[in-house]
Parts: structure tokens; C-alpha cells; sequence
């Protein structure tokens, strides 16, 4: 644990932190690069892109082999890499071109096949025995330690140049992801800014590499960009939070497979930038799992209140009693499908916020409204009686039909739809009385419920 | 039989025999399950499915300590279920694009996979790691109790054949047992998903029952060609099968006979060619299958009869050649109508034209006079024959009642309508039924808006 603090804290000594950087380097210019890919929909096109590299590598290697000049050159081999990831893009558009295959299908072949490639060619060099074909594995999952400083410096150095690109193109590159047609009309390059993208793709994983691999590179792209996208709907604050979770994976990652056995980079890397977006997924406040469930809870609990609040108004309405009529716990409690510690909950939160008062009597508790939670049961009581009348003049809906729509829509109709609905329903002549604000329009079908009780109590339920 | 012959034909089948056999089976169980990935543009999902059965395959080998089939089976259903879990979450979340939810998740469990592996392999002192996990170990299939062929015939040793060809055997005839078996019910759910559930196939179970099947292929070939190479194995086949048939039965079988022949000849070029030639070391076999499946799939989409690149050129080539001819033709025509003077000549590149271009234009002059068309007159002049006329009085009638049409039909103007009639002649010149039906009601019209005749109806053929 202390090796991983040290070379967290760039105590570790000159060429690992140098290492850190550049791989920390890469991480913010993933998550940059990554937001675009994203909002172009190119994910998995980078990832045929990236294990297209695979051949390109071992190629490189084993012409340099040939020509008798040091494979192990790393300016070679990424150059080797770049070169196969441009023929595997042009693949898929070929591929994708041909009548019969569509670009899911080209993808996997291209992803696949070159992998494949690479593999048969890696087997071919492995005979070879040149020197620095050990190292060629490397490039599949990624092995940070083995790299040297001035190859970390390199990958820090073009990792800020991409950043730089994307900043100065961001006002383009936004038009292009979010309204293509429009830029287009406009007289941007839109094709031009896509192969853009597409280019700093392939930088970004090639230069990727060796500290993450070429199978779990694409990860690095997509997973940092999503896990921002819960935070915000903004793009600018999406990418600059992209880069950051881009590089804190991959300044942890690293230096945990630096200090862990068997642990290849790529796999740390892309497990920590997964854990953030498990994090994300889950806490983000306005996306995330949990606000959204709480969200959902709390609406659940409202909507549930104020069905209540209306079976309580509605007792009392057909019990004949008037305002401050006492409605028994036990029938209100069966009225709907409330679980009983449902209904107590309920009761209780009502209760609590001062709308309803429960009293005991002799025949056992029984509820009232107070004046607040009379006003709030009549405007739900209103609401649900409007639409009601609503789908009856004008959709036509038979009177038996129309509660259970009515019980849903109750909870959503503002002020300024209720007022229109007024209208509408006065205009057909539907609306029998003037309203005022007491008193809501008569149920247009039998009301089943808990039996009122209070003065002139007598008639009972419907 | 030498011995040394028998020697060596005993070890063809303790070790290539199996190993080919066990690619084989991979081939061709993934290669008619993913006839249906293919159809329904799911290449991607099987891809997804490949990478995150993973962690459910090695966290069953750390929990039993065996790679026996049925707990690994299971494992990947569990890693299946929770991959589909995440990415809903995600989807309905972040709304992110599907692709990239997919590549989120996949990613992650692929990366937890490999990272298992690698402990995983000290836990349980054995020596696996990623190496098998993206190429698979092919090479290491061995057939110990083998002594020759007569083994194919002993039950003694058949009961000793390797694990994985036993696995992939018994999962290859469940796929041909199930895709013969619901033949009827897989062609609807995969062309009309919405027809198949009105008429009572329960699509959502079919496409669940399909997707676990090529998990289980995934898992079965696992252990043969990997996880990135099976990708390979479900989509090119079936891609291949696609570009040479349009009918779904024999694309089916079509796709197993060219997955068996990726299968046997990749192994083949990849293990024994290599030594037939001299060479020490074989080359990777699983790779080889993935690059032989791609290559049948390149010379598919090349040399299809039906839809290949060379076909589509040559009916083209065609096409262009005729229009050429008939252009051709018409030319002569007017001009022969400006001279006032049947038999006028024109000169061979006036006649040609500039619209063709030069080599499509002379192919089709000589294909003029090859069909007596038109014959030579002097030097580089050519007139009409007999045939020719009538041929072209076809092709100016045709032009010209179309111009009469667009101007008096469809309102357009008379200088605009020249360009037009002369891309549609071509449609309605030939044939006399075709020109019947299309040639509307302005039949009977005699000059055309620029007021030149529109030649009559020629009499019918006696």
C-alpha cells in the first residue's frame, strides 16, 4: 500500500513519475476525445480501429526486423499502428458500402479479423527471437513499466497537442455533434470535422498503447465521457469532467499495476474508470440511481396523498355531512388497495403535515380534514372530476370508464390547464354550476367508499 | 505402413486431429447461430456477449476449481444477466447511445475477466492467463488416447476425447437441432419481429432462447479461438452467406459449410502448412481462422455472382454500354432528320458523343454494327441500316411522347423537359410491352413541344 502511496505522491523515483504523467496525460486527452466519440455515436468504431492496430504493430516490427533496424523503436511501431488503424477505418467503409453488410456487421469483421491477423503475425515474429518481441504482447493490455522516459514524454506531448486541437475546434465540433445538417447548411466542413475526430481517435489510441492496450483502449474513450454525461447536460462542463475522470483512471490505474503482480495496466486502468462510473451511475444528483429512485419514491408518495386526501373528501361528500365531517380510519383504510402499513404511513404523513386530524371515538379513529387539507383534497377533488367530465363531453368515453384516467392525471394538471379545461367544458355546457372556489363539480359516476359520518350522518355510502 | 508413417499419422491425430476438429466445431456452431446476429444488425451484441461472459467463466473455475462446462455455463448466464442489468440502467440514465452502453459494460466485465485471470492463475496453481482468454489454445487440445484412425472407431478412445471438442460438439447439435427444428419461427422473428408476435410466435422469448445460445457457442469456444477471435467466427460466415444467396435456408447451411472450411483451412494453413514447407514453427491457428473466414468473406462481397463488386460493375458496364447504344442511335436519327436524307452519315466521334466517354462509346458503336444496326459507310462515317431506323424510330418516339407528356401533363416547361426525355426513353424504348403500359394516353398526339413529328406508332409484327 505504501509503494502505491509513493508513486501516487511522484515519490517513486524520476521514470515512473515521468510514466504517471504520460499516462495521466493520455487519460484527460481520452476523456476529451472520448466526449466527441460519444456524441458522434463512434464508440464502437473505435474499437474496431483500435484492435485493427494489432497488425500494424507486429508489422512494423517485423519490417524493421527485416531492414535490420531495432524493432523496438517506439516511433515505428506507432507509426506502424496509426497506418493499420486508417486501412482498418477505410475497411469499414468498404465493408459497410457493399450492399449486403451493414456497419454493425463490418465492424465486428474488422475488430475481429485484423486481431486476427495480428495474432498469426505476432506468432510468426515470436519464432523470430528478435530482440524486443517480448515487449510486442505489451501493446494488447498495456504495460506501463515498461516504458521509458522518453517515451512517456512523447505520449504527454501529443496527448496536449489532441487536447489543444479539441479546445480550439470545440465551438465546430460541438455544431457537428449536436445538429450535423445544420452546420452543414451553415457551410462547415462537416466531413472534414468528422475524419478530424476520427483522426485524433486515432491518435489518442495509439498513443494509448502501451498504458492501456489496444483491446481495453476503447474503454478508456467511452467510459470516463459517459460517467461526466450523468453529471451534467453541458458540454463544455462534460469534456473538462471527462478529462479529469479520464486522468485520475489512469494515474490511479497505473500506479496500482505498478505495485500489484499480475495486474495488466489496461485492466486496473479501465476497472478504476469503471468504478467512477458505478459511482456516477449510481450518485449522481440529478441522473444518477439514487436521486432518480428518491425522485420517483417522493412522487409515488404525493400521488398516493392525494388520492387520501380525495377518498376522505369524497366520504364526506357522500356521508352528506359538511366541512369537518369525520370519516372512519378502518373503511378509508379498505376504500383502495393500501397495504395496511401503507395506509398508515400515509395517515400518518398527512397527519404530520397538518391535513388531516385523526380523532378517536367510540366506534375507533376516525379522521377529519383541516381547513389546509380541505382546500388541498377539493383541488384534487376538482381536478379529477374535471377530467373526468372532460373525457366524457369530449372523447366520448362512457362514465364507467373515465376514473381510473382521472386518478392519474389528478396529480399533474396545473392551475393553467384546469382553467382551460373549465373553459372547454363550459363551452360544450357540460359544466352544470358555476365554480367557485368551494364545492367541486358532482362525481359523474357512483363513488365506493368509506362511510361519512357527522351530523345528519344517516345515508351512509353510496 | 511404414512405421514411421504410422508414427506420424498417430500423431496427426493425438494432436491436429482434435485441434481441428475442435476449431471446426467453433466455426461452425458460432457460424449458424450468427446468422441470426447478422440478420438483425445485433453483430455488435454478439461481440458485447463474447467479452462480458468472461467473468462469469473464470470466477466459475476460481469457485469449482474445474473448467468443466455446466458451472461455466452458468456463470456466463450470470455475467449475461447482470451485463443486460447495467445496461439498462445506463440507457435509461445517462441516455447514452446503446452502442456505447453496451461498450461501457463489456468493457468493464472483459477488464474484470483478465484481471481474475491473472490472480486467478496463482489461486488455483495453474497457469493460465490472457493469452488464452484472446486467442484461445487451440495448440493445446491433445487427443492422448488416439493411436491412429482406427480410434475413430473405438469406443475407448472416443470416450477419451478432450473436454472442449466434447463441449463443442455437444453445443454445435443443439444449434442444428434448434435452427432446423424452429426454421420457420427464426426466418419471421428475424425479418418482422412485429408479424411474428401477431401471429403468435412469442418474439421476445425466440430472440432471448437465439442470444443465449450464442453465449453458450461463446463460452464453448472459449477455450478453442478466445474471446476476440469468436467474433470472427459468428459474423463472417454469415456475412459471406449473405452476399451469395437472398434466401434464408441456404444461407443457413451455406454459412455452416463455409464456417467448417475457415475452420479446417485456417487450422491447416496455420499448423501444418507451414511444416509441410519447411518450416520449424506453426503459425497461430485460431488467428488463421479469423483471417481465412475474413478473406472468404472479402472474395464473397468481390465475386458474388448475385451481389459482388465485379458483378455490379459489369451490369453496369452494361448498362451504360446500351444507353451508348441507343444514344447512338437516336443521333443518327435526328440527324438523318436535319439532312432531310435517309442514309446520312455521321462521323464516329460525333456519333459516340461526349456523354459515355470514349471507350464505353466505341464499345458500343461496335456493337451497333455487330447487331446490323448501323454500318460503316466510308472511312470513319456511319449511317443507319434498315434495322437501325427502326430501332431508332422506337427511341425518338419514346423521347418524344415524353416530352409531349411532361409539357402537357405534368406543366413543365418545353425547355426543360429535353434532359429528362432522354434518361427515359431509355426505359421505355425497349420491349413492346414496357412502352405500351408506359407510353401514356399522349399517343396520339402527332408533334412534340418543339414541334418536331413524333413518329407513328410502328404496325405490329405480322
Amino acid at each position: 500500500m505504501g509503494d502505491v502511496l509513493d508513486i501516487l505522491a511522484l515519490r517513486a523515483g524520476y521514470n515512473t513519475s515521468v510514466v504517471l504523467a504520460g499516462a495521466t496525460l493520455l487519460g484527460v486527452a481520452a476523456g476529451v476525445v472520448g466526449t466527441f466519440t460519444l456524441l458522434r455515436r463512434r464508440a464502437l468504431m473505435s474499437d474496431a480501429l483500435a484492435h485493427a492496430t494489432f497488425p500494424g504493430i507486429v508489422g512494423a516490427f517485423l519490417a524493421a526486423a527485416l531492414l535490420g533496424v531495432s524493432g523496438r523503436s517506439m516511433p515505428v511501431l506507432l507509426v506502424g499502428a496509426a497506418v493499420a488503424a486508417v486501412m482498418g477505418v477505410l475497411s469499414v467503409h468498404a465493408l459497410s458500402r457493399s450492399a449486403r453488410i451493414n456497419e454493425d456487421a463490418a465492424i465486428a469483421v474488422v475488430l475481429s479479423v485484423f486481431f486476427g491477423l495480428g495474432a498469426v503475425l505476432l506468432s510468426y515474429v515470436v519464432r523470430l527471437e528478435a530482440h524486443g518481441q517480448a515487449g510486442l504482447r505489451h501493446f494488447l493490455l498495456g504495460q506501463p513499466a515498461a516504458m521509458s522516459a522518453g517515451e512517456a514524454k512523447l505520449i504527454g506531448a501529443v496527448a496536449v497537442v489532441a487536447v489543444v486541437a479539441c479546445a480550439a475546434l470545440f465551438k465546430e465540433l460541438r455544431l457537428v455533434c449536436f445538429d450535423r445538417s445544420f452546420a452543414r447548411a451553415q457551410g462547415w466542413p462537416v466531413d472534414a470535422l468528422d475524419l478530424g475526430i476520427l483522426g485524433l481517435v486515432v491518435v489518442v489510441t495509439v498513443i494509448g498503447l502501451q498504458s492501456v492496450g489496444l483491446v481495453l483502449i476503447v474503454a478508456l474513450l467511452i467510459t470516463p465521457a459517459a460517467a461526466a454525461r450523468f453529471w451534467t447536460e453541458r458540454l463544455w462542463l462534460m469534456t473538462v469532467l471527462g478529462a479529469v475522470l479520464g486522468g485520475v483512471s489512469c494515474y490511479v490505474g497505473v500506479a496500482i499495476s505498478a505495485v500489484l503482480p499480475r495486474a495488466p495496466a489496461g485492466a486496473v486502468i479501465v476497472l478504476t474508470a469503471s468504478a467512477v462510473f458505478l459511482v456516477s451511475l449510481f450518485f449522481a444528483p440529478n441522473r444518477g440511481v439514487a436521486a432518480r429512485a428518491v425522485r420517483s419514491a417522493r412522487f409515488s408518495l404525493d400521488v398516493e396523498q392525494q388520492h387520501l386526501l380525495r377518498a376522505v373528501y369524497e366520504a364526506v361528500e357522500s356521508s352528506g355531512a359538511g366541512s369537518g365531517g369525520a370519516v372512519d380510519v378502518e373503511g378509508l383504510g379498505r376504500s383502495r388497495s393500501w397495504s395496511r402499513a401503507r395506509f398508515a404511513v400515509l395517515l400518518r404523513v398527512l397527519a404530520l403535515r397538518g391535513w388531516v386530524r385523526v380523532v378517536e371515538g367510540e366506534e375507533g379513529r376516525a379522521c377529519v380534514l383541516t381547513g389546509r387539507g380541505e382546500r388541498e383534497a377539493l383541488r384534487v377533488t376538482r381536478n379529477h372530476r374535471l377530467w373526468e367530465q372532460y373525457l366524457i363531453s369530449h372523447a366520448e368515453l362512457a362514465p364507467t370508464h373515465v376514473d381510473r384516467s382521472a386518478d392519474m392525471i389528478e396529480h399533474v394538471l396545473g392551475r393553467e390547464l384546469v382553467e382551460r379545461l373549465e373553459e372547454a367544458l363550459r363551452g360544450r355546457g357540460a359544466l352544470p354550476v358555476p365554480l367557485d372556489e368551494r364545492g367541486a363539480p358532482p362525481s359523474p359516476h357512483p363513488i365506493h367508499g368509506g362511510r361519512g359520518r357527522g351530523a345528519g350522518g344517516g345515508e351512509g355510502g353510496a | 505402413m511404414s512405421g514411421g508413417g504410422g508414427a506420424e499419422l498417430a500423431l496427426f491425430f493425438v494432436i491436429d486431429f482434435p485441434a481441428m476438429l475442435a476449431g471446426t466445431l467453433a466455426a461452425v456452431c458460432c457460424g449458424l447461430l450468427g446468422n441470426f446476429l447478422v440478420l438483425r444488425r445485433m453483430s455488435l451484441t454478439g461481440d458485447a456477449i463474447s467479452h462480458a461472459v468472461l467473468p462469469g467463466i473464470v470466477i466459475a473455475f476460481i469457485v469449482l476449481g474445474t473448467r468443466a462446462s455446466m458451472p461455466m455455463l452458468l456463470g456466463a448466464a450470470a455475467a449475461g444477466v447482470v451485463t443486460v442489468v447495467l445496461v439498462e440502467l445506463i440507457r435509461s440514465g445517462a441516455r447514452v447511445d446503446p452502442d456505447a452502453s453496451l461498450g461501457v459494460v463489456f468493457s468493464a466485465m472483459f477488464a474484470l475477466g483478465v484481471l481474475l485471470i491473472e490472480r486467478a492463475g496463482q489461486l488455483r496453481n495453474i497457469d493460465i492467463d490472457a493469452d488464452c482468454v484472446l486467442y484461445g489454445e487451440l495448440e493445446h487440445i491433445h487427443w492422448l488416447a488416439a493411436t491412429g484412425p482406427e480410434s475413430l472407431l473405438d469406443p475407448a478412445a472416443l470416450a477419451q476425447m478432450p473436454r472442449q471438442v466434447v463441449t463443442l460438439a455437444a453445443v454445435t447439435l443443439v444449434a442444428v437441432v434448434v435452427v432446423v427444428a424452429f426454421f420457420k419461427e427464426l426466418r419471421v422473428v428475424c425479418f418482422d419481429p412485429g408479424l411474428a408476435t401477431t401471429l403468435g410466435f412469442p418474439a421476445r422469448w425466440i430472440n432471448l432462447v437465439m442470444l443465449g445460445l450464442v453465449a453458450a457457442a461463446t463460452v464453448a469456444s472459449f477455450e478453442a479461438v478466445g474471446s476476440i477471435l469468436v467474433v470472427a467466427m459468428l459474423v463472417c460466415p454469415a456475412a459471406t452467406a449473405r452476399t451469395l444467396t437472398d434466401r434464408m435456408s441456404v444461407q443457413l447451411w451455406l454459412s455452416a459449410a463455409i464456417a467448417a472450411v475457415s475452420g479446417a483451412g485456417g487450422y491447416v494453413l496455420a499448423a501444418l502448412v507451414p511444416l509441410w514447407m519447411g518450416a520449424e514453427h506453426s503459425l497461430q491457428a485460431s488467428g488463421m481462422i479469423a483471417v481465412v473466414a475474413g478473406a472468404l468473406l472479402v472474395l464473397g462481397v468481390v465475386f458474388s455472382p448475385s451481389h459482388g463488386v465485379v458483378a455490379r460493375a459489369v451490369r453496369m458496364g452494361r448498362l451504360r454500354v446500351r444507353i451508348a447504344r441507343e444514344d447512338a442511335l437516336a443521333r443518327l436519327y435526328r440527324h438523318e432528320e436535319r439532312a432531310g436524307a435517309e442514309g446520312a452519315a455521321l462521323g464516329g466521334a460525333e456519333l459516340v458523343g461526349a456523354l459515355e466517354g470514349v471507350v464505353i462509346g466505341r464499345v458500343a458503336l461496335r456493337s451497333l454494327i455487330r447487331r446490323g444496326l448501323v454500318e460503316r459507310v466510308e472511312g470513319d462515317a456511319f449511317a443507319l441500316t434498315g434495322a437501325g431506323r427502326e430501332a431508332a424510330v422506337e427511341l425518338v418516339r419514346s423521347h418524344r411522347l415524353w416530352e409531349a407528356y411532361l409539357v402537357h401533363e405534368a406543366g413543365q416547361r418545353p425547355d426543360h423537359v429535353h434532359r429528362a426525355a432522354m434518361e427515359l426513353e431509355h426505359l421505355t424504348a425497349e420491349g413492346e410491352s414496357g412502352r405500351g403500359r408506359l407510353v401514356p394516353e399522349s399517343d396520339s398526339r402527332e408533334t412534340d413541344p418543339h414541334d418536331r413529328p413524333i413518329p407513328p406508332r410502328p404496325p405490329p409484327a405480322s
